[in-house]
């Protein structure tokens, strides 16, 4: 491992997390739902299509979450494993997996916080099961096998115009 | 991250220094250069004053590299010694960093420092910026003031050991003919990071160090 955020999604991995969301929309009648990682990359997403900009909104999502995991332990909080934003007519309601992703999801008026709430917590865990899966493949060495770029030298030089 | 359904390569490259070095003007020059359908939105967070608050956020395409879109998320981090909480969330899963120096004479003290906290901050995560892709930019080189770079070289880049036997030995600067980035100083082997030159309002600098990180970034997948 070079870069410090390095790794990655297979497809099957996000196959079954897509499915997993799509589950959780249709459980809590909520929007859509987002998954995205620590360092701000959207991974997946399910639900309505959305009205804004996902990379910059997966971005700040994960700023949301860190700021808020240090208020956490300014207080003597070890985390706050969730976080609810309520607006006039849109709310969204995020939740930590594994303790690496976010699990993010918008809803409007036709649910209830309580509803979302109590899906979430039930989604997490399998989300969590999937990700401790998949970063533990990682932790094992089973993954990933050779580096994805690897003899691409040339090309990543023209990329750059050398 | 790699994102194997999406077919896309994700990398998170921070923009580090000390306050009003230029960090985000190098986004908003790149923002205002780059074809509107290969970026993102441009996020800022700052304060009334435009000052960064939290950070500065565009995301660009740079190209595809075996049919892998290759996506760079380029952020800055708040200046102001006082911001360091927020500063350190920024650094979380970085991939490449750029410190951005301000070149004046009355601001190396605050180059100084603000590599020192760069350098305690990647410690608490326990990252090694020695070991992953970095660059020195030496902002606002126009100016009358600006401190000769054999100077500022000397204070924020001297290099590090080299400790990797198979590693001791000349090694061309990719980005400067004629220059190193590995050498033997006094019978020690030194590595030191790739360095450039800029003046950010005006774009001078601004892309050669932006291809610099990204490319140095991509072959640590090569």
């Amino acid at each position: 491992m070079t870069g410090a955020g390095t790794w990655s999604l297979g497809e099957s991995d996000h196959q079954r997390i897509t499915e997993l969301l799509h589950g959780l929309l249709h459980e809590c009648s909520a929007r859509c739902a987002l998954l995205v990682d620590r360092t701000g990359q959207l991974l997946a997403q399910a639900g309505e299509q959305l009205q804004f900009d996902p990379t910059a909104f997966a971005s700040l999502t994960a700023a949301d979450f860190s700021a808020n995991d240090q208020l956490a332990k300014m207080i003597g909080e070890a985390e706050f494993a969730s976080l609810f934003h309520q607006g006039e007519k849109e709310s969204m309601y995020l939740a930590d997996v594994a303790r690496r992703v976010i699990l993010v999801v918008l809803f409007d008026e036709r649910t209830t916080v309580g509803l979302v709430r109590l899906r979430v917590r039930r989604t997490v865990l399998d989300l969590s099961k999937v990700f401790e899966e998949l970063f533990s493949r990682y932790a094992s060495g089973r993954q990933p096998q050779r580096p994805l770029l690897e003899g691409a030298d040339d090309e990543i030089d023209k990329l750059f115009g050398d | 991250m790699i994102n194997y359904a999406s077919r896309e390569i994700n990398c998170k490259l921070v923009y580090y220094g000390p306050g009003l070095g230029g960090k985000t003007t190098n986004l908003e020059y790149i923002y205002s250069k780059v074809a509107p359908d290969t970026r993102g939105k441009m996020v800022s967070l700052a304060t009334e004053t435009e000052r960064t608050l939290f950070f500065d956020f565009l995301p660009v395409d740079l190209g595809t590299v075996r049919g892998f879109k290759t996506r760079f998320h380029l952020y800055t981090v708040p200046g102001q010694v006082y911001y360091n909480a927020s500063r350190k969330l920024i650094l979380k899963g970085v991939d490449g960093i750029v410190f951005v120096a301000d070149s004046q004479i009355e601001r190396m003290e605050a180059n100084i420092e603000s590599m020192q906290n760069l350098y305690d901050n990647m410690a608490q995560y326990g990252y090694d910026l020695t070991k992953i892709p970095f660059v020195v930019q030496y902002n606002k080189r126009d100016l009358p003031n600006a401190a000769p770079i054999k100077d500022l070289q000397g204070a924020l880049n001297p290099g590090w050991p080299v400790e990797d036997p198979a590693k001791q030995k000349p090694t061309a600067d990719p980005f400067r003919p004629g220059e190193q980035v590995v050498f033997d100083v006094d019978g020690a082997w030194v590595e030191r990071a790739p360095y450039f030159e800029s003046v950010a309002v005006t774009g001078d600098g601004v892309f050669d160090t932006l291809k610099a990180i990204a490319k140095l970034v991509l072959k640590t997948l090569s």
